[in-house]
């Protein structure tokens, strides 16, 4: 099928998704779970948020065509707020699975919608990541308990308008966000294991101001570059650098002309690899024979420097490279984008924790600094 | 006969204004520019004078001649000045609008005597490189308002050489250089610490200084905890450069704190005073234990700001940073007044000549006009006008002022929109965007916004209430609209010709065109702009 003129959006509703939270179950992964939840009285909260976010693209209905899966998982929204989506694929109704997502999300790929927006929470992140990896243009409307991933919109209503801004044109700058998987039995049990998943490829609002006295602020990208301009100045060659997650630390790899496992920690020598996708062990043996420095960059939306997505670099290699020793870098738009809140560390190691906490130094920049707060 | 204030207020409150801006939809005069046509015709050289001049142009080097001739809009005067008017007609000026939404900028009334006073044959003839023996008097005036402002800040030296806000706070930082230099630790002192809402300026001027720059992020209460200073200060430090209060109206108490842990690693510290207008006759920079300030004498010491006339600053140190200060300074032996270059440890200069002549003496005017009980009325009125419009502006739907919560400003807030975003989908610039149908201006903040959705309201002392009640009204009457018809103001503006931007260009350079020949090169791909 081809469609010509307007500009396709893409809609999966994860019609379970948020199910869990309300009453207090921590995630909605799992049949038992949703069922409970269901038993619980829980009602899907993933339909309203998707109807808000529509409901900022009402201005654009005749400039976009929706293409969705049948009823809850999309066309009930759509509908709802007044448009005429094409529906494609098949479900079964009031029992839709992860796979009906990862249906959707291959299908709508292969249709070439401009792009996908889901309702959902990590989980429905995770199941469009293993449906299109970063071959499509996605965005999340905050819909689930759990959402730790950086690719869902600040709420349903920011989501619709990014989409309606880039749908029209006038955002066309996309990024890489962060897919968490926050793995919800052990979060059940009272501890948080998270993993970074992969990335997904998200449209980008770069923040400008009205005509004023500044004109606008250089956008990530370019403090990205800026910083690692800055790190790789600074290096030196018998030190070894244990390199964490994440888009701000790929920008130094790629300064240095190396390719960065961007969900894993790359570790270097003498601006040469000499650890790919490394875990905690090859870490702790290449520590053996020289001193080092760990460059970490806040994963995701929440500020976590320590503990989520990079627990290769685990406490033994916190304590063994030293406090002083740890970079950390984050552009001054990832540091706003916290509202204040802290970056957080959770190692697993309480002492560890400890002595992270406090002010710190992070490189937010060439030449430029920001003092900021860790807690635990 | 009909009562007409009925027809103006409610409640004693002024109704929002029928406004219609005129809209010109007016050419760039290159456009309009018609081959052939003059407005001056310079009549020719006679021939006695030719002869006795000389082939000028056989005197400037042949490298410096013009190929062909400039190529200048060709218009008559009284389609130039139609082009002027109309544009004038086309702006919210300060004297056409409450323009209290410009906020950080200190839109204050700048006294049209003074202009006059300004524009005096006696001032605005004379020249910078005339004999110091005959402009003993306007040397007087700075000398004598340097005195003004070591009386206000509390300062041992001033220099009124700079060109401006930025200038200033970048002769500041080059100071603080020399300084460390002289002590052999300039290698070493190589950072200077800020907060991030401080005047941007600040940052920026240390780091064209070459320093780095370390910046602080607030608390709760709108100003940073003393642990992350602590974090920040160390044998790098050079100093501490920084607004009080902030751009967010917030007065950081534990300022002496600040300036105490700095001094003691070593670094000196700056007080940006930029905005001193809540301050004025109440705090001294010298007082808390500064070592250098500035004050921008078109902000505070109300000459014209932004396009209505040039900036000044004005820099003031303590005694033992004033032989760093910039050449020339102006001294006075009881007798005379003389400029000063033979000062061998000094920056150098900051600007070209001795300072800002018309903006010092507007400064020293207004100043004088108000005396010392008036300069801290204006401080007290300033903040009252402030402090109304928060109490007031809170009141409207959407609108808060983040940290210290329920605690008051200096004069002026940053104010943040972030809920009626949320509710409604209408953002902080399109609440400006609506103002603007209703005759006044309205701006949201400088980047980055670390405030959502800001907006910062400045209300200076220059504005009676009945005025700031109509600005109120405005602003609330915008909110309602949000909450009830969003396209309205998402579509603004209506009535005024202020039109929507479209931002994404500003990033990039390709996209510029500041001049006319860039933009025919750019856009007409005209080889003959080149």
């Amino acid at each position: 099928m081809v469609w010509v003129g307007k500009r396709r959006l893409g809609l999966i509703v994860n019609p379970i998704a948020g199910i869990g939270g309300r009453v207090g179950l921590k995630g909605s992964d799992g049949e038992d779970v949703q069922r409970k939840a269901l038993e619980f009285g829980a009602l899907p909260q993933s339909l309203n948020r998707a109807i808000q976010a529509l409901e900022r693209m009402k201005s654009i209905r005749g400039e976009i065509e929706i293409i969705t899966y049948p009823s809850e998982m999309g066309e009930d929204a759509a509908v709802a707020c007044g448009f005429d989506p094409i529906v494609i694929g098949s479900i079964q109704k009031g029992k839709t699975t992860s796979e009906d997502t990862k249906n959707a999300a291959k299908e709508m790929s292969s249709l070439g919608v401009d792009l996908l927006l889901f309702a959902g929470g990590d989980g429905t992140a995770r199941d469009v990541y293993d449906a299109v990896g970063r071959a499509m243009l996605v965005l999340g409307i905050p819909a689930g308990v759990k959402m730790h991933s950086a690719v869902f919109a600040v709420n349903p209503g920011s989501a619709g308008e990014l989409a309606a801004s880039f749908l029209r044109g006038i955002v066309n700058s996309e990024r890489d966000a962060e897919v968490m998987d926050v793995d919800e039995e052990s979060l059940r049990k009272g501890f948080v294991s998270a993993k970074l998943y992969g990335f997904l490829r998200i449209p980008y609002q770069e923040r400008l101001v009205q005509g004023a006295k500044i004109p606008s602020s250089a956008g990530d990208k370019e403090s990205m570059n800026a910083i690692a301009c800055e790190i790789v100045d600074g290096m030196r060659d018998d030190c070894l650098y244990i390199i964490g997650p994440g888009t701000t630390t790929r920008a130094i790899m790629s300064k240095l002309g190396l390719s960065k496992t961007l969900a894993g920690v790359d570790v270097v020598l003498g601006r040469s690899l000499v650890g790919k996708d490394a875990n905690e062990a090859q870490i702790l043996k290449l520590l053996e024979k020289r001193s080092a420095k760990i460059i970490v960059t806040p994963i995701g939306g929440q500020g976590y420097i320590f503990g989520r997505g990079n627990q290769q670099i685990s406490p033994e290699v916190i304590k063994k490279v030293g406090k002083e020793n740890i970079i950390v870098v984050a552009t001054p738009e990832k540091i706003n984008s916290l509202r204040g809140r802290p970056f957080l560390v959770d190692t697993g190691d309480q002492e560890v924790d400890r002595m992270l906490s406090g002010y710190i130094r992070v490189v937010s920049g060439f030449n430029e600094q920001i003092i900021y707060k860790v807690s635990h | 006969m009909k009562d007409i204030t009925e027809e103006r207020y409610v409640d004693g409150k002024p109704k929002l204004r029928r406004f219609h801006q005129a809209r010109w939809d007016e050419p760039i005069i290159f456009e309009l520019s018609n081959e052939g046509e003059r407005g001056i015709l310079v009549p020719e050289v006679e021939e006695e004078l030719k002869g006795s001049v000389g082939d000028v142009l056989s005197r400037i080097p042949g490298k410096m001649l013009r190929k062909k001739r400039p190529e200048l809009p060709e218009l008559s005067q009284p389609r130039v000045l139609r082009h002027y008017v109309r544009l004038s007609q086309e702006t919210l000026g300060t004297d056409l609008n409450i323009d209290v939404g410009q906020g950080t900028c200190t839109m204050k009334y700048s006294p049209k005597v003074n202009e006059q006073i300004a524009r005096m044959p006696q001032v605005a003839e004379i020249h910078p490189l005339q004999d110091e023996e005959t402009v003993q008097g306007i040397l007087e005036i700075m000398y004598k308002f340097e005195q003004i402002l070591k009386e206000i800040s509390g300062m041992d030296r001033f220099s009124l050489q700079p060109g401006g806000g930025s200038a200033a706070i970048y002769a500041n930082a080059s100071i603080i250089r020399a300084y460390h230099e002289s002590r052999g630790e300039a290698d070493q002192r190589d950072e200077i610490i800020t907060t991030i809402f401080s005047h941007p300026s600040n940052a920026a001027c240390a780091r064209t200084a070459g320093f780095k720059v370390i910046t602080l992020y607030p608390n709760e209460d709108g100003y940073p905890d003393i642990q992350a200073l602590s974090a920040a200060v160390s044998e790098r430090t050079a100093g501490l450069m920084i607004t009080n209060p902030e751009d967010t109206g917030i007065f950081n108490p534990k300022i002496e704190e600040f300036v105490d842990i700095v001094h003691e690693a070593g670094g000196l510290c700056a007080y940006d005073q930029a905005n001193a207008n809540g301050i004025l006759g109440i705090t001294r920079a010298r007082d808390a234990g500064f070592d250098l300030c500035q004050f921008n004498l078109h902000k505070t010491f109300s000459a014209p700001h932004g396009c209505g006339g040039p900036a000044a600053g004005a820099i003031g140190v303590a005694d033992e940073l004033g032989k760093f200060l910039p050449v020339p300074v102006i001294e006075f032996d009881g007798s005379k007044y003389r400029l000063n270059y033979d000062r061998p440890e000094s920056i150098g200069k900051i600007r070209s000549f001795y300072g800002v002549v018309p903006v010092v003496l507007k400064a020293y005017a207004w100043v004088m006009s108000l005396g010392a009980e008036g300069l801290k009325e204006v401080a007290e009125t300033a903040v009252l006008n402030n402090n109304y419009v928060l109490k007031k502006l809170l009141e409207v739907p959407g609108v808060s002022a983040p940290y210290a919560k329920g605690k008051r400003r200096i004069e002026q807030v940053r104010y943040s929109w972030e809920k009626l975003a949320v509710d409604t989908g209408v953002h902080s610039e399109e609440i400006g965007l609506r103002a603007a149908d209703f005759g006044v201006h309205y701006w949201t903040s400088h980047h980055p916004w670390i405030v959502p959705e800001p907006c910062t309201i400045e209300p200076t002392e220059s504005y009676s209430k009945s005025e700031l009640d109509e600005y109120v009204q405005i602003i609330r009457n915008v909110s309602d609209e949000a909450y009830k018809n969003p396209e309205l103001v998402k579509t603004a503006p209506h009535n005024s010709t202020i039109h929507r931007i479209d931002h994404a260009p500003l990033d990039d350079p390709s996209q510029w065109a500041v001049t006319w020949r860039a933009y025919r090169k750019k856009v007409k791909r005209d080889k003959a702009g080149e």
